[in-house]
């Protein structure tokens, strides 16, 4: 929708057309963005090798996870500290796929997204009820029960147990000129960039708008034909979804599931990076997916012995700095210059 | 048939009885004024109307159908429009994104085709845009467009609640005092809108309403309530008139200069 997702349109003027320097300009307005978050996109393919690559492919899966949170706590206002929970069901299903009955990684995704989505809507029914930090509750509990379930010895014959799941990545396919980790790479960037674009489409329909204004005003939300219960619970499972495929990914990145890696700690991780990001931006995962990946490491440089409390102090930075986030710091930068802010907001 | 019909509405809270068996009708195209001095039960009667509550007693029917039992999301799509008397703006969101989500009941796409972005979805995205850009030309909102509601002052607020209503093309619009927290020049501008709305949109309209110059000035019939019955109902110069009302609002001496002078 023209105008709602801060996409102001930038209509090339008639007057402009004589004046090529001002036609040029609004080319590379328009032009240069997509084709510099491209270039970004792909350059660590050559730029980068071996475990540096992995690091990075990992920080595309954590931003997908965090998109997916955002969803659901940024955009729909329902908090969930248990989506650590979710990104765990997807990892196992992929891993249990592939390890037990052999089945190739992207068959894996379709059941992985849609156990999640079922887990995830399951979820949002209690979530009508319970509201703010009664929710945020009942997700943590999600959070804790999910590793213990895992490791429960009726399902142990599926999860292996305390030892989890061992897997490998998909083979790149012969005609590609890429090693294992760029392709790895290449397709976690792949399947975020489909999530990203089917969420960043979906945050400015009018079903996106529906869940701000129920989080803003149920009362008025509701007097405007919006059905709360509905598009709150669909939230929650499209949201789980999308925190599932992560897991999926991650589950092939890794090429190992342990129930332990799904605990509190990483539902905790997503919320850190949902924050720092932007709430209720769909730019903003992409930040704080790299994060929380890499400030946690650059935190351990700066200090071995207390990592923990360098950590901290940097957190506190970001979020003191950019009360709205990383992506809330680039809009507000971007409009200052008067460049239409690539960020969606309403 | 009229177009919003009340019969024998009963609410209680408790042992409190707020609304004791009011009946009214408002016929289609009509502005019709609900008033009452303070604790008459005009707001408890304005949100039966318009869902909020489920009245202990009677029904509420628009244009024939029942309405006091369904869901209260069904109401918008019926075509029942409505704003709140302490304004209730989606106040993350800019005016636009605020009246294109009251545009919601006119789309039917889910979270499929939308995250999808099919050609329906989108066909609808572009309907509500264009609906919204009418209307914020005609409330003068179109300059304020992407303003965060939350920034903007009071008055305009109100606007903005007006075309947020208006967006989901209502028959009927319920009004909660429009004119709360308006200072003089606003409530002209607010009555000549109120004309405008009625004449431009097709709409039939009930406010609920205290300051009595503008209920007088813009009903076709006014609804006189107090202690939860209904004293008068009639066209605004008999309302004004009628020995009851003007007992309800100053005490037994009669004082008529006195409201012809508010």
């Amino acid at each position: 929708m023209e105008g709602v997702c801060g996409k102001p349109p930038i209509r090339p003027n008639p007057a402009d057309a004589s004046q090529p320097a001002r036609g040029a300009a609004i080319r590379l307005r328009r032009y240069l963005p997509p084709v510099a978050s491209l270039a970004a996109i792909l350059a660590p393919l050559w730029l980068l090798e071996g475990f540096h690559l992995f690091q990075l492919t990992v920080a595309v899966i954590m931003a997908l996870a965090v998109l997916g949170l955002n969803i659901v706590t940024g955009y729909s206002g329902q908090i969930s500290l248990g989506h650590g929970a979710f990104f765990a069901i997807g990892a196992y299903v992929t891993a249990a796929l592939m390890s037990h009955a052999g089945w190739s990684f992207w068959a894996t995704l379709p059941p992985s997204a849609a156990l999640c989505g079922i887990v995830g809507y399951g979820v949002g029914l209690p979530a009508l009820r319970l509201g703010g930090l009664y929710l945020a509750l009942v997700t943590f509990s999600l959070a804790v029960a999910v590793p213990q379930l895992l490791k429960h010895r009726s399902l142990e014959a599926w999860t292996g147990g305390v030892q989890g799941l061992f897997l490998s990545k998909p083979e790149p396919p012969p005609w590609l000129p890429l090693d294992p980790d760029q392709h790895m790479y290449l397709l976690a960037v792949l399947v975020a960039g489909c999530c990203f674009w089917l969420t960043s489409n979906l945050v400015c329909s009018r079903i996106g708008l529906a869940l701000m204004a129920i989080r803003d005003h149920p009362v008025a939300a509701e007097a405007s034909g919006m059905d709360i219960a509905a598009l709150k619970t669909r939230a929650f499972a499209v949201s789980a979804m999308i925190t599932g495929v992560a897991g999926a990914l991650s589950a092939v990145t890794i090429e190992y599931v342990a129930p332990d890696s799904f605990g509190l700690p990483l539902s905790i991780t997503l919320f850190v990076g949902m924050v720092v990001g932007g709430v209720a931006s769909v730019l903003g995962p992409v930040f704080g997916g790299l994060f929380v990946l890499f400030v946690p490491s650059i935190a351990e440089s700066i200090s071995r012995a207390t990592p923990g409390v360098v950590y901290g102090v940097i957190l506190i930075v970001f979020l003191v700095g950019m009360p709205d986030g990383i992506a809330g710091l680039i809009r507000r930068a971007a409009q200052r210059i008067g460049w239409s802010a690539e960020d969606r907001t309403t | 048939m009229p177009l919003l019909e009340a019969r024998n509405v009963v609410m209680r809270f408790g042992g409190v009885t707020a609304v004791a068996g009011v009946s009214f009708d408002v016929e289609a195209g009509q502005i019709c004024g609900l008033i009452g001095p303070n604790g008459a039960g005009k707001t408890t009667l304005f949100n039966v109307v318009s869902g909020i509550y489920r009245p202990s007693g009677g029904e509420v029917r628009f244009a024939g159908q029942t309405i006091t039992r369904m869901p209260r999301h069904r109401m918008a799509t019926l075509g029942i429009g409505r704003t709140f008397q302490n304004l209730a703006l989606f106040r993350s969101m800019t005016v636009r994104g605020n009246v294109i989500a009251g545009a919601h009941s006119g789309g039917r796409s889910g979270f499929l085709a939308n995250a999808l972005s099919l050609p329906s979805a989108r066909a609808e995205g572009a309907a509500a845009a264009e609906r919204t850009g009418e209307l914020l030309s005609l409330l003068s909102l179109a300059p304020l467009a992407d303003m965060r509601v939350a920034d903007l002052p009071f008055g305009v607020q109100k606007r903005v609640e007006m075309a947020r209503a208006l967006a989901c093309r209502p028959k009927l619009l319920l009004l909660d005092e429009p004119a709360g927290g308006l200072n003089h020049a606003e409530v002209d501008e607010l009555a000549e809108l109120l004309e405008q709305v009625r004449a431009g949109f097709d709409v039939t309209i009930l406010l609920v309403e205290h300051h009595m110059g503008l209920v007088m000035r813009v009903s076709d019939k006014v609804v006189a309530l107090n202690f939860g019955r209904k004293i008068a109902d009639g066209p605004p110069d008999e309302v004004r008139a009628s020995p009851e009302v003007l007992r309800a609002y100053l005490g037994d001496g009669q004082c008529a200069e006195a409201v012809h002078a508010a």
